[in-house]
């Protein structure tokens, strides 16, 4: 052997082979060689490594007692006082630990990784390295290793390397640096003396002062620009303080609930904007002459009837001819002769487009809301090991408040001591006894609220026939006034609390039925409350469609269904308020001045979340019948955020639940899309395609369906003009066939399953790279321990 | 703001800016802030001066944070080793903890601030602390001993992928890339 006999760590170059390459196989070789190595240092090591090789396979041997400790308690990692300091420095400046904190090992790390961004290869070619047996210390060129090298020289590397980066990865690397603000502006400045240099070697003269000198380049001027447009669009960002406020005080669980109110209310703007320019708008302009309207009373902001019936809220007011048809003989008696001739407009059409255009929109947005949502909260292996990041990532530094700080300790003691508890009773195994106890009890839960959910549906459909007759007689009898309003408002009451009544049922069952995993508490509570909500809406449907309406008009089932809708929809807001101001203000006054408890009543956020869906669903459902409910949607949300905001202020505190924020509102925005959306795009779709619309009013009278007018249209487009025969075609096989609605989800699928073995793939390198860190991780303890053992010797000898 | 802006002079506001993940308007309230904790008489050098560790935690972001002290222990460059920070300190705490900062530096300064003993891993007296520093002062909602001890040995188990009983910055940010609440938690907002 030739080398050097000293600890720092050498390759020994085998010069005794014939030039040929050890092979990998002759590892136990290499071994013996790095055993004779410190056997030259002191001959006593030899012996105890002999000892130590023996104990590796699993003899019971006498070793010297530090190693034996350490050696089988790896884990303990205790410091014990008897390792030598000048080993404890070694083990220090190890390329692991270092890596975090010292400046030229960040530099080196960033040298190497933007060596491999331009060289665009994670392995350099291999004739070009040294020949090791070891294939680890393969690519391990120790030449031009820049760890040895001092601080100045590093920089200077890394700044030769990033100046052969182009511009933006170059301004990107610079900003990810994690170096402190001083040290890269050095860092600047010595890529600007390079660049200098580079520039005056290229015989180029610019004259501009060495810190200027990245000022002309395009890219960080357009980067100028883009951060002037940036911090625009941040001001402008509406209730920004406010928010920071809530997340302040409630952390970003709580902050989740207003994030996606603010959601909801973009995508009503969007539906309001299409259908007020292209419907309402256009009808307001020339209203119809019509009967006189009843006079207005104030009770017709709750029902929508009476005054409200023949206005711009409903389906019926719309005209089913083109209007300010030039020469056309529709009764537009407003206008003289004397305006300018404009462009007829197709009511119908516009009708029928505008709602479909709105529905595609939000779906587009919805869709990619939701990618974005996904993205950002979906890891592959996140499954595994809770603790470690409860642990690391549970403080939320967006609080500030001294007793939210409070708070927030108190809630992360509980859920560490929740999931401390449940990992000991999962490990500790179950009687038989205990298990068929809890789920007999789980299956009784389950049976209830279901038993409830029906019980539920099959009094709304009940009360809904009930209240059909009723309607008739009363209206067979002429009756009172108030009490033909008071028959209107039963059912949507009645739905309404219902839907505000059973989730606190549900939680109570929650509270007897005691799952294990709060999680799963969460998961099961909306699980139920949304079952509820669909079913009953579901059947709402149903009984819409079949013309089982109470209506203040006969002959308009489609403006009926309107009113229906309108009424739920205050129904809903005012519960909505019903139930901030009882469950929150007076449990609050409740518990503090009766029960004398120090707690306020706790922000349930799935409930308050699966209630803004529904509302929305409801918009969504009444968009055909009544164009406006989207402004009135967006009203109601603009109300509902600042009622919240002070109801949340004065009288709540955060959620002592477990809330993973970000996971939270991908399941919400999922939620928003799968069941509610879709179902009302079902409902819409059978609505305007198979359903008959109304003789008497609204802008499709006399056709068969509601689609019939797009339908016209595209015939008349065909005889007016022959040549367009392509658009026909469009229309005829991919708008009315149902071929590219199959062909599209085929296309979906694949791409799913796509993603899903992609997925898969990932998850096993994942396993095997840990594989490969964990034999690492045993070469490094049996370098550590060797390491010990020589300088242990070289003080007892000493 | 007109005020403020007059004195951070304009070329140095554009390298500011193009070296951390903060916008203009952030880099200028921040001057304005950091300007309010000197005294009225230095406030004409603010960029050269140094302000004391009990000053900058009177800051209502700082004032209640359990790790107050870590974090000014990290961000500060100061050679006396007061933890006393100076500008340049301040917008790199505040560049860190922006929204658009990358995860990658999010969990890179995470590790060190939770690296009480600055010996470059996480160790048992590490996590110690940072259980004691996240579940508060208080007493009764500490963990008691068995607790700690399961917790800490499931945490290593679950972390520690090279198994030497610490966590080093690569295992540290293998967990935290699991975690996607992460970056929207470590975030301090002026």
């Amino acid at each position: 052997m030739s080398q050097l006999p000293s600890v720092s760590l050498r390759v020994p170059e085998d010069t005794n082979n014939d030039g040929q390459e050890p092979s990998p196989d002759s590892e136990g070789a290499l071994h013996t060689s790095f055993h004779q190595l410190i056997q030259e240092q002191s001959s006593l090591v030899e012996a105890s490594l002999e000892l130590e090789m023996q104990a590796r396979n699993g003899e019971r041997v006498a070793v010297p007692d530090a190693c034996a400790v350490t050696w089988l308690e790896p884990r303990q990692g205790r410091q014990h006082p008897s390792y030598p300091s000048t080993c404890l420095q070694i083990l220090a400046s190890m390329p692991s630990r270092t890596i975090g904190r010292s400046r030229g090992a960040i530099i080196s790390q960033y040298y190497t990784r933007t060596v491999r961004l331009r060289c665009r290869s994670s392995r350099p070619p291999l004739q070009q390295l040294r020949h090791t047996a070891r294939p680890s210390l393969r690519q391990h060129d120790l030449e031009t290793d820049p760890a040895t090298a001092k601080l100045e020289d590093k920089r200077t590397l890394l700044a030769k390397e990033l100046l052969s980066l182009s511009p933006s990865q170059r301004s990107h690397m610079l900003l990810t640096v994690p170096l402190s603000l001083a040290e890269k502006c050095t860092l600047r400045q010595e890529l600007s003396v390079q660049w200098n240099l580079k520039r005056l070697y290229v015989q180029r003269r610019a004259s501009f002062s060495a810190s200027r000198g990245f000022k002309h380049f395009p890219v960080l001027g357009c980067r100028g620009l883009w951060y002037r447009i940036l911090s625009l669009l941040a001001a402008a960002q509406p209730w920004h303080y406010t928010l920071k406020q809530i997340g302040g005080r409630f952390g970003s669980s709580v902050l989740s609930y207003f994030l996606f109110l603010k959601n909801l209310l973009m995508f009503n703007i969007i539906s309001f904007l299409i259908l007020t320019v292209f419907v309402v708008a256009m009808q307001a302009a020339y209203p119809p002459a019509s009967a006189s309207p009843q006079p207005f009373t104030g009770l017709e902001l709750l029902t929508g009837a009476g005054y409200f019936t023949h206005s711009l809220l409903y389906y019926g007011y719309y005209r089913n001819a083109t209007l300010n048809e030039p020469c056309g003989s529709s009764p537009n008696g407003s206008t003289s002769p004397l305006t300018a001739p404009s462009l007829p407009y197709n009511m119908p059409l516009a009708y029928v487009f505008s709602v479909g255009v709105s529905f595609l929109l939000t779906c587009i947005l919805l869709v990619y809301s939701m990618h974005c949502s996904f993205f950002e909260s979906y890891r592959v292996g996140s499954s595994a090991g809770d603790l470690a990041v409860k642990v690391f990532c549970a403080w939320d530094f967006k609080v500030i408040q001294r007793r939210s700080v409070k708070l927030q300790c108190e809630n992360i003691c509980t859920q560490l001591k929740e999931l401390l508890a449940e990992q000991r009773s999962r490990s500790r195994s179950r009687s038989l006894c205990r298990q068929l106890g809890h789920c007999t009890v789980l299956l009784l839960a389950w049976t209830l609220s279901l038993g409830t959910v029906l019980g539920c549906v099959v009094a709304v459909h009940y009360l809904s026939e009930h209240m059909h007759m009723v309607q008739q007689d009363h209206r067979a009898q002429d009756g009172g006034k108030w009490q033909q309003e008071a028959i209107l408002l039963v059912l949507p009451f009645v739905v309404s609390l219902l839907n505000a009544v059973m989730p606190h049922i549900y939680n109570l069952l929650a509270l007897w039925e005691k799952q294990d995993s709060p999680v799963a508490r969460v998961y099961v509570a909306i699980c139920r409350n949304l079952i509820l909500k669909m079913v009953v809406l579901g059947l709402l449907c149903y009984q819409w469609l079949r013309r089982r309406v109470v209506c203040s008009t006969e002959e308009c089932w489609e403006t009926c269904v309107g009113q229906e809708l309108y009424r739920f929809v205050v129904m809903d807001f005012i519960f909505t308020l019903l139930d901030t101001l009882f469950g929150e203000l007076v449990w609050r006054l409740i518990l503090e001045k009766k029960l004398k408890r120090k707690q306020k009543p706790e922000f349930d956020i799935a409930r308050n979340v699966l209630e803004l869906i529904y509302g929305q669903t409801l918009t969504w459902l009444g968009i055909v019948f009544a164009p406006l409910l989207p402004a009135m949607q967006m009203l109601k949300l603009l109300l509902l955020f600042y009622i919240k905001k002070t109801s949340l202020m004065q009288n709540c505190q955060s959620p002592r639940k477990p809330w993973q924020a970000s996971h939270m509102s991908t399941v919400f925005i999922t939620l928003l899309c799968f069941p509610f959306f879709l179902g009302a795009a079902i409902f819409i779709s059978y609505t305007i395609w198979s359903v008959r619309p109304s003789e008497t009013c609204g802008p499709f009278q006399g056709m068969e369906t509601m689609y019939e007018s797009g339908k016209t249209w595209v015939q008349v487009l065909e005889k007016s003009n022959p040549n367009i025969t392509w658009f026909t075609w469009v229309h005829q096989h991919l708008v009315e066939n149902t071929f590219p609605l199959f062909f599209v989800s085929g296309v979906l699928l694949a791409a799913i399953y796509f993603n899903i073995q992609v997925v898969r793939g990932q998850r096993k390198i994942i396993h095997l790279l840990k594989e490969q860190i964990d034999n690492e991780g045993e070469d490094k303890r049996f370098l550590i321990q060797t390491l010990h053992s020589v300088y242990e010797q070289r003080e007892r000898r000493a | 703001m007109g005020g403020s802006a007059s004195l951070l002079p304009r070329d140095l506001l554009g390298e500011y800016q193009e070296l951390t993940f903060l916008s203009k308007q952030e880099i200028l309230l921040a001057y304005k802030r950091f300007s309010e904790l000197l005294p009225k008489e230095e406030r004409e050098i603010s960029c050269s001066t140094r302000v004391p560790k009990s000053q900058i935690l009177t800051l209502p972001e700082l004032r209640a944070n359990p790790f107050q002290h870590q974090i000014c222990r990290v961000f500060s460059t100061s050679e006396a080793r007061d933890d006393s920070m100076s500008f340049e300190d301040f917008l790199d705490m505040l560049s860190v903890f922006s929204d658009s900062a990358t995860l990658d530096i999010k969990s890179h300064y995470a590790f060190r601030i939770f690296d009480f003993d600055e010996d470059g891993v996480l160790d048992r007296n590490d996590l110690e602390k940072l259980v004691n520093c996240l579940t508060g002062q208080g007493e009764e909602s500490r963990l008691n001993s068995t607790e700690m001890e399961q917790l800490i040995r499931n945490i290593l188990e679950e972390s520690d992928i090279d198994k030497d009983g610490t966590i080093n910055l690569s295992e540290f940010q293998h967990v935290i890339s699991r975690c996607p609440d992460f970056a929207s938690s470590f975030k301090i907002v002026l």
